[in-house]
């Protein structure tokens, strides 16, 4: 079965870190910087989980997650979110729209396997 | 033959006898037991002060002289009682329903309360009753001279007892007219003084006249023979003189002072004029009858160049008849008596009322309203002015010599008084008679009066004979006795016919081209339809009707429960059951105060008044209604300003609320953006020693290429906290500015070579250096720091192949204009404003920097007293730093 992420993050050196522990992992990873495609570029990859940034140029983390949700082919797929704004505001705003798992940065690289790792074996086990 | 110290005792007698008579009046009438002094006898009685001392000696004189126009002194009056009653019934309603105090007051109260008016008035009525005073005066000096010059120990003085005669009169007048103030002017004391002096010349003129018709002509027939006899009885007659002078004596009839304070402020019962009507006449008619007979015996009795002015007095001493001459003179006395104390009481008050008052009321500058001083003062003024009429009359006396003879002055006086009549009759029966129309006759009139009659009339100083000659200037159609060359009338005919005809011209004319204010038009309606805006004199009568009339304005102005509750205990007060209490005054007192309390004291007066009928709503009523509404209406805007004031305050706090609500949004969005902007970094820094920490067998390229991520994070984290830093001490003001000098050049070869060095992309840099020689006073680090980021802003975000910077520099007025123009694609119309706010990143691609430069530099030029705008026009990105060149900075 296959181990796809799909990671949407804008910040060069935060995607290149992510990458590189998921590779390690052995996912397979696909890296996508901006906002505004986002959900057309999820949609026709097809990933096992996405991890996604919320301040993204051209689109907001939580706009996106709201089309996926709303689209029937994307409605379960694991999301893993990531933010640099820590206020429990956005958790709610991202709980609400359907986030699988919500994260604040700086992360613990453990914390995020972790999470890829439970997210995927919950989506694959339903 | 009685002494002149008998005489002056008598005189002493007779006076204190009507100071007697006056105190005994007033005190009746205080106590309210006063009805015989209401009574229509006592009123036609007093409306005989008509017949002053120059109808009881000087008609004698008129017919020695002229002949029988003397009758027209008396038909005049009779015409106006018999034939006009209803015109003087209008008078005097309309007198009554306004409280008018004086003729003055009605004029004046009639076009709109001018008190312009009522000044001329005013001071047409002194200089016309002045003479008038003067020859009552004269008449009782003339009278003690006889008695004088038939006492032996003659010690006569004539300017002496004229002045303790007038300073007498003064004192009467002011111990009994203006003992208090009676808000309708009443004086019942003066008065019925007035009517027993009536009764004593009445008297006397018939004691003498039968002594003469029977005891000296020796009855009827012989008498009459004596009058065929004299060139007396002969009826020629000059009518255009008879025509005049009956229409004056009926004009003076209406329009003297006296007459109107006796006729119309005096009057208690205005159906007392249906007795005057024709008891007056008969008075009058009664005063004339022996006047020929006496006159005809008299030229036969007296020696050559006797004054037939004093055959009254003359005839009887001549006989022997001591008696009969001491009560001629005491009617002589009385008649000249009355006629000054009503006349000065009269023009005291509306001297007092329209000159005094006024001044004092404006000199004393706020209003003051009615209290026991203001009437104090106005007691004073009544009494000062007395005197000073008093003093006029003697003075004039002094002046003309008393020489004229009684009846010329008494008709000067007449003609001048007269010019009242137009605006008076017109007021009464013509609604468009104006204000202005009513000036302009009184004064038309009265000048011509002054320059036709009253100034020939004094002559010497006052009207010269050259003048009088040949007119002023030599224009002898100016003539004052031939005006437009109408010549050969006589002077008096003359005088009033043209002062009064243009009189009346001039008030129609005027008039009819003016417009009436609109009090004016309130009061023409109140004065010409009286009788629909008045009741009848009954007063009002309590009806049922009334009462239930009452409960239902009450009602509306107290509240239902009120109002039933108010006239349910006044009808068990009366004894009554029910809710509808008898209209009785108190009921109507004590509603009217409760009203009062609700609408305003006049108001309230006003419609009781209107219910009950009692007393019309007069145009004082009405114009305090006006002011209690305006008063209302004052406080109303003042609650509404008040209102207004609170609404903006809630607005500003609304807007305050909404700023702060703002502020602190922003404060959020500030967090929230500074959070990102160090957790950002701070994640691939956590994120990389992680992985160096734990991860085995890293390639060495790897190794190097992760710690310098580190390193580059961390430098980004730290440039991060001293742009935040820096922005937070701009931002408080706590900068410290470190001013030098230095030229432009200078500062950009600085700023060029800093934001250059490292550069990954190489970027042109157009300057043209000899415009940039430009002497610099400021914080030239600051202003580095400013260009620096600008350029380093072209480098990173210019998006053309080569790029290239534009630096143009220009001085306008005192000003160094900086602008940076980059060749690339500039920035979106609708982002421009918003580079210059914190975190603002226009591009979508990364450049390191967290969006704060612009916001500093933004923040550094505001504290150099300068500025950094976007420059629109331009296809790059362009800015443009402006800054004082020289040595002035802004106080900051």
């Amino acid at each position: 079965m296959s181990r796809r992420v799909m990671l949407v993050e804008d910040e060069p050196n935060i995607t290149e870190a992510i990458r590189f522990l998921l590779i390690r992992d052995g996912w397979e990873v696909e890296t996508h910087a901006d906002g505004t495609d986002a959900v057309e570029v999820i949609s026709s990859a097809k990933p096992d989980l996405v991890i996604l940034d919320v301040m993204l140029p051209g689109k907001s983390g939580m706009e996106i997650l709201t089309d996926l949700r709303a689209r029937d082919d994307l409605k379960g797929l694991p999301v893993l979110m990531l933010t640099a704004r820590g206020q429990s505001r956005d958790r709610d705003m991202a709980e609400k729209a359907g986030v699988s798992r919500f994260m604040t940065k700086p992360f613990s690289n453990s914390e995020v396997l972790t999470a890829v790792r439970d997210l995927h074996a919950q989506a694959t086990q339903t | 033959m009685a002494s002149l110290n008998v005489l002056v005792l008598v005189c002493l007698g007779y006076v204190a006898l009507l100071f007697l008579v006056a105190f005994a009046a007033d005190r009746l009438a205080a106590t309210g037991r006063s009805t015989w002094l209401r009574s229509p006898l006592v009123y036609t009685l007093s409306l005989s002060i008509y017949c002053t001392a120059w109808t009881f000696y000087g008609a004698v004189g008129y017919a020695a002289r002229s002949g029988l126009e003397f009758v027209t002194i008396y038909v005049g009056p009779t015409l106006v009682m018999i034939g006009w009653w209803w015109g003087l019934r209008k008078l005097v309603r309309v007198g009554r329903s306004q409280r008018v105090t004086s003729i003055a007051d009605l004029i004046s109260s009639r076009y709109g309360k001018s008190n312009t008016l009522a000044i001329c008035v005013t001071i047409l009525a002194v200089i016309s009753v002045t003479p008038y005073i003067a020859l009552q005066l004269q008449s009782i000096t003339l009278s003690f001279s006889i008695f004088a010059e038939a006492d032996p120990n003659n010690s006569y003085n004539e300017i002496a007892s004229v002045f303790w005669v007038a300073a007498g009169l003064a004192v009467f007048a002011i111990l009994f007219g203006t003992r208090n103030l009676d808000a309708n002017e009443r004086h019942h004391g003066v008065v019925t003084a007035v009517a027993i002096e009536a009764v004593v010349k009445l008297v006397a003129l018939l004691a003498v006249g039968i002594f003469v018709v029977w005891g000296v002509a020796g009855g009827v027939g012989q008498t009459m023979a004596r009058i065929d006899a004299s060139e007396i009885g002969q009826w020629n007659i000059d009518r255009g003189r008879w025509a005049t002078i009956t229409f004056l004596a009926a004009a003076a009839f209406v329009c003297l002072p006296r007459m109107f304070q006796v006729m119309v402020v005096e009057n208690d019962d205005e159906r007392h004029l249906r007795t005057a009507a024709w008891a007056f006449p008969l008075y009058l008619l009664l005063m004339s009858l022996f006047v020929v007979p006496i006159a005809v015996v008299g030229l036969d009795l007296m020696p050559e160049g006797a004054n037939p002015d004093l055959f009254v007095l003359t005839v009887p001493l001549s006989q022997g008849q001591q008696g009969l001459a001491m009560l001629s003179f005491l009617g002589g006395f009385s008649s000249a008596t009355s006629m000054v104390i009503v006349a000065a009481m009269a023009l005291s008050t509306m001297v007092s009322n329209h000159i005094v008052m006024p001044i004092w009321l404006s000199s004393r500058g706020t209003g003051a309203s009615v209290s026991g001083d203001v009437r104090s003062i106005v007691l004073l003024s009544r009494r000062v002015s007395i005197a000073a009429i008093m003093a006029l009359g003697y003075f004039y006396y002094r002046l003309s010599g008393g020489g004229a003879a009684l009846a010329a002055i008494g008709l000067i006086a007449f003609a001048g008084i007269a010019q009242i009549l137009p605006a008076l009759v017109g007021g009464l029966f013509w609604r468009g008679a104006t204000r202005t129309g009513a000036l302009a006759g009184l004064t038309v009139g009265f000048v011509l009066w002054l320059y036709t009659l009253l100034l020939p009339g004094i002559g010497g100083e006052a009207m010269p004979a050259n003048v009088m000659a040949s007119g002023p200037f030599g224009l002898s159609w100016l003539r004052p006795q031939a005006l437009f060359g109408i010549d050969g009338l006589d002077p008096m005919v003359h005088s009033v016919m043209w002062s009064l005809s243009l009189n009346a011209a001039a008030f129609c004319v005027v008039s009819l081209f003016g417009f009436p204010s609109p009090i004016e038009r309130l009061q023409a309606a109140q004065f010409v339809n009286v009788f629909e805006h008045s009741a009848g004199p009954r007063g009002w009568v309590g009806s049922v009707a009334q009462s239930e009339d009452l409960m239902i304005m009450s009602q509306r102005i107290l509240g239902a429960r009120e109002a039933q509750v108010f006239f349910h205990a006044e009808a068990q007060r009366q004894g009554a059951r029910g809710y509808l209490p008898e209209p009785t005054p108190k009921f109507l007192e004590r509603l009217e105060r409760e009203l009062a309390g609700s609408v305003g004291a006049a108001t309230a007066h006003a419609m009781i008044g209107q219910i009950v009928g009692g007393s019309s709503v007069s145009v004082e009523d009405l114009l305090a209604v006006a002011d209690e509404s305006a008063q209302l209406l004052e406080y109303s805007s003042r609650l509404e300003a008040k209102s207004d004031e609170l609404g903006r305050t809630a607005h500003q706090l609304r807007e305050a609320n909404e700023k702060l609500t703002q502020i602190s949004l922003q404060k959020d969005n500030f967090l929230s953006q500074v959070s990102h902007e160090l957790r950002t970094p701070m994640t691939s820094i956590r994120a990389f020693s992680e992985i160096l920490r734990d991860t085995e067998g890293l390639e060495p390229e790897e190794q190097t290429r992760y710690a310098t991520i580190i390193h580059d994070e961390a430098l980004r984290l730290t440039r991060l906290l001293d742009d935040l830093l820096d922005l937070s001490v701009l931002e408080n003001g706590q900068v410290n500015l470190n001013m030098g000098e230095g030229l432009l050049t200078e500062v950009l070869d600085r700023a060029v070579s800093t934001a250059m060095t490292g550069a990954s992309r190489d970027m042109r840099i157009l300057r043209h250096v000899s415009d940039e020689r430009i002497p610099v006073h400021s914080d030239l680090d600051r202003l580095t720091q400013v260009f620096i980021n600008l350029i380093a802003n072209a480098r990173k975000y210019c998006d053309a192949n080569t790029p290239e910077l534009s630096i143009r520099v220009h001085e306008v007025g005192g000003k160094v204009v900086v602008d940076m123009v980059d060749n690339g694609s500039g920035i979106p119309r609708d982002s421009r404003k918003l580079v210059f706010e914190k975190f603002a990143r226009v591009s979508a691609e990364r450049a390191g920097g967290a969006g704060l430069g612009l916001a500093i530099c933004r923040e550094i030029m505001q504290r150099l007293g300068g500025d950094i705008t976007y420059l629109n026009g331009h296809q790059g990105a362009a800015f443009r730093v402006s800054f004082p060149s020289g040595y002035q900075l802004a106080a900051q």
